[in-house]
């Protein structure tokens, strides 16, 4: 078991009157992917958006409680290093209307790097990680919006990893994909653990069974139970877990 | 270290572009303030009763602006009555019959064209159309006609709008009865679109009221009490711009100018009152 | 179908043909009009003659031409910066209160007629100019000022919709990533939302071009090419606007004429913002 990257404690959130987390403790282990399972409206994303405090571009929401990342509280951190940190990959791929080689020096470019022959590295090094760059490399100049949907997804996953961040935040990213895109971002999962610690939503049983090493189950913004993986597949303690995984519930 | 730095520049840079942000935003509102009161300070106090109700004298140098105030009413009402029937006709068509088609581009493209138009052109036509060729002399019918078809592209737009944001059960809920499509235009979708399409009018009164350049070539300034709308007539905005340009009377063209500036206000009121109710009863 | 129905249908038709039949009928009369003396005096000599003297019938109107586009950029200098500026701020930063002051506030001055501008730049503009500079205070500088403050309502409300209508999700990107606000504004923002501020500026700029008694009333109106921007000045619509209240005979004509150009101007312009690609990074 590797060390804990990201602690939670004792955290709610509310939007205006809705209570939509619900007492949350969770600590998330290093260099791991930790999948976030549990039917729709259950919190998950909301519990994501929390990392890197993306929630708090929405009115009316209040947050208690405390998120650490590497033992420093997150809201001690300026939001632009917390999110530097914290990279988030979205349910639809979003790319911007720009070139796929202004997308990925996109964020560099706004941390910092100037250099010209620095940035042609991070992106063909990016590109490499996310498993695009054969795919594209003779069209770094055109308009990103070209690419197909799954092309899309894993240039937002290298317009990420461009950023050097320690977290990758991925909120269910191959749900509006097919399957063969999906397979080669499952597969992408392996090699990002090694450097990341990721955290993934998913609604796919087997996509969470195969590529998480840790699974968390929510329900009406609760937490009912969180362990190992196969733990959680195999033998959960939790009637409603079962009950779940074996598809009795939506 | 490096990453702190990074940041606090462009915290810094954000800073400073968010207060030149904030600061020509707050410079609009201010201009509209600076113009309304400096307008109101100088005008109010030479508003009374009888400014409204006397008939101006010597031109405009002594005396009200009550003929100003009869021929203004009769221009926006006759351009009301044309403008009326015609725009929510043609919103109607374009909303309900017309069929995507190179025809159906074509008139969209002329209703756009007709609004982009400046008053001035109105009024040169005008003048050689209705003025002349159709020999209305300088009369408030010439005017109305010329400022119908300049609040023309207002009302159509605001009206088709308003009958595409009708739900689309109503629509079917009446065919199905076995109402006509004609039935339902009339008895469902143009009773559920009169919020929409009266601010389509007012926002047409608002233009009437505001317009000069148009009127003074087809209704002409005399200053006389119209007897009928064969007859010329001076409106409010071309009275100011008379009195201002040469210089008559300040008093006088104050007043007249908050006289203009009060419609503005309850016309745009008015207009957003009722745009405030369909948003309010859309979402019920 | 019953007949009745037909035939109402038939005059809806009809009436939505009477806009398109309108701009039709304009364009015929003005050119009618105007036609002949251009034609009569030669096009080079109308569009590029220095001189304007209806008294000996020569008819030029280069320097009307040349103070229209002065006053425009005038305007638009003024009026972009602060008119986009105001977008940006009211789409993405001002929080809900403030914008239920401010918008009223634009539609305001959308509504208040040109004659009150008019009259608010020949009493208080034109002598804060005649202060500073010790010109006559009607100028190219007092028109661009009028000017540019009477297309700010163009230019804001269609710029702020074209910056609402950018899709969220490319905002969010770039904040994920690490952006600060405004970056995201300048870099990803208002990149996507391009297309519509240009239209909102050549909207602005056929606004600007066209607009008449204001314009009269502050410019000072003189047919000389302006030397500097405290000259007075004389636009296509003003050279019409003063001259129709006394013009007869050929004279009229040349200002059907003037009609024409300016007629040709605007229509320029509204093909133009027509013609910019509405989709947003397209
Ligand atoms: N911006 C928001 N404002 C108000 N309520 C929201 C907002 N976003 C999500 N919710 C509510 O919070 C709950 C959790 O939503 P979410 O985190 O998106 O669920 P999940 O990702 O598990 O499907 C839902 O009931 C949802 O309706
Ligand atoms: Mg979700």
């Amino acid at each position: 078991m590797g060390s804990v990257k990201i602690r939670v404690k004792d955290t709610n959130l509310y939007y205006g009157n809705h209570h939509a987390l619900k007492n949350i403790n969770m600590d998330i282990y290093d260099k791991s992917v930790t999948a976030l399972i549990g039917p729709s409206g259950c919190g998950k994303s909301t519990f994501l958006r929390c990392l890197n405090r993306m929630n708090d571009l929405i009115p009316n929401v209040r947050i208690d409680g405390e998120i650490q990342i590497a033992g420093n509280d997150i809201n001690k951190y300026d939001v632009i290093l917390l999110r530097k940190k914290v990279g988030m990959v979205f349910q639809k791929p979003n790319p911007f209307p720009m070139s796929i080689y202004e997308n990925i020096a996109y964020g560099p470019r706004i941390h910092g790097t100037k250099n010209r022959s620095k940035l042609d590295n991070i992106v063909e090094k990016s590109l490499r990680e996310a498993a695009l760059w054969d795919e594209v490399k003779d069209r770094l100049k055109s308009n990103a919006m070209g690419l197909s949907g799954g092309q899309q997804q894993r240039l937002c996953i290298a317009r990420t990893i461009a950023v050097e961040p320690e977290i990758l935040l991925m909120d269910e990213p191959t749900s509006a994909l097919d399957p063969a895109s999906t397979m080669k971002i499952e597969d992408l999962m392996e090699n990002l653990k090694k450097q990341y610690t990721v955290i993934i939503v998913t609604h796919n049983m087997q996509q969470a069974g195969r590529i998480s090493d840790y699974a968390a189950f929510f329900l009406n913004g609760e937490i009912i139970e969180y362990d190992k993986t196969e733990k959680i597949f195999y033998k959960p303690m939790d009637k409603r877990t079962e009950d779940y995984i074996t598809g009795r519930f939506g | 270290m490096n990453d702190i730095k990074i940041i606090t520049s462009s915290r810094i840079k954000e800073r400073v572009a968010f207060f030149l942000l904030w600061i020509f935003s707050i410079f609009t509102a201010i201009i509209l303030v600076l113009i309304v009161s400096d307008i109101i300070i100088k005008g109010a106090p030479h508003i009374s009763l009888d400014f409204l109700l006397e008939e101006p004298r010597k031109m405009g140098k002594e005396g009200g602006v009550f003929s100003v105030i009869v021929s203004t009413i009769y221009i926006v009402v006759l351009s009301i009555i044309f403008a009326a029937p015609i725009g929510v006709a043609a919103s109607v068509y374009l909303a309900e019959y017309a069929k995507e088609s190179t025809m159906l581009n074509i008139i969209r493209f002329g209703t756009e064209a007709l609004a982009g138009i400046p008053s001035i052109i109105y009024g040169l036509f005008g003048y050689s159309f209705f003025v002349f060729f159709l020999d209305l002399k300088y009369s408030i019918l010439s005017g109305a006609l010329t400022l119908t078809l300049m609040i023309l592209p207002t009302i159509i737009k605001t009206s088709e709008e308003a009958i595409k944001a009708v739900p689309k059960s109503y629509r079917e809920g009446s065919l199905a009865l076995g109402a006509t499509k004609l039935q339902t235009i009339r008895k469902i979708i143009i009773p559920d679109a009169i919020p929409g399409i009266l601010t389509g009018l007012i926002l047409g009164i608002g233009r009437v009221v505001g317009e000069s350049a148009a009127v003074l070539y087809t209704a002409g300034s005399s200053l006389g009490i119209p007897d009928s709308i064969f007859r010329p007539g001076r409106t409010l905005s071309v009275h100011l711009y008379t009195l201002a340009s040469e210089g008559i009377s300040i008093e006088n063209t104050y007043a007249t100018a908050v006289i203009l500036i009060a419609l503005v206000f309850i016309i745009n009121f008015s207009a957003n009152t009722l745009i405030n109710r369909i948003f309010i009863a859309r979402r019920r | 179908m019953r007949l009745s129905e037909r035939i109402i249908e038939k005059m809806l038709v009809i009436c939505a043909a009477i806009a398109l039949l309108g701009i039709a009928v304009i364009a015929v009369f003005i050119t009618k009009e105007g036609w002949p003396i251009i034609s009569k005096i030669g096009i080079k000599a109308f569009f590029l003659g220095k001189d304007w003297t209806p008294t000996k019938g020569v008819y030029g109107i280069f320097p009307m031409i040349i103070g229209s586009i002065y006053v425009t950029i005038g305007a638009l200098a003024i009026g972009v910066p602060i008119g986009i500026s105001c977008a940006i701020y009211l789409a993405e930063i001002a929080s809900p209160k403030v914008s239920a002051i401010i918008k009223p506030g634009i539609e305001l001055l959308a509504g208040i007629p040109s004659v009150i501008y008019g009259l608010y730049g020949m009493t208080v503009i034109v002598p804060i100019i005649r202060d500073l500079f010790g010109n006559q205070g009607f100028s190219v500088l007092a028109g661009s000022i009028v000017l540019g403050i009477m297309i700010l309502p163009t230019i804001i409300n269609i710029s702020k919709d074209s910056i609402e209508a950018v899709p969220k999700e490319y905002k969010e990107g770039s904040l994920a990533l690490g952006s600060s606000h405004w970056q995201a504004i300048i870099k990803v923002i208002l990149p996507s939302a391009r297309s519509g501020i240009i239209s909102s500026i050549i909207l602005g700029m056929a606004r600007a071009v066209g607009e008449t008694m204001a314009v009269i009333m502050i410019t000072g109106n003189s047919t000389m090419i302006p030397e500097s921007i405290l000259s007075p000045v004389r636009t296509l619509t003003g050279n019409i606007g003063i001259e129709m209240g006394y013009a007869s005979g050929e004279h009229q004509k040349a200002l059907f004429a003037t009609g024409i150009v300016l007629f040709i101007f605007i229509m320029c312009l509204n093909l133009l913002a027509k013609l910019i690609p509405k989709k947003a990074g397209a």
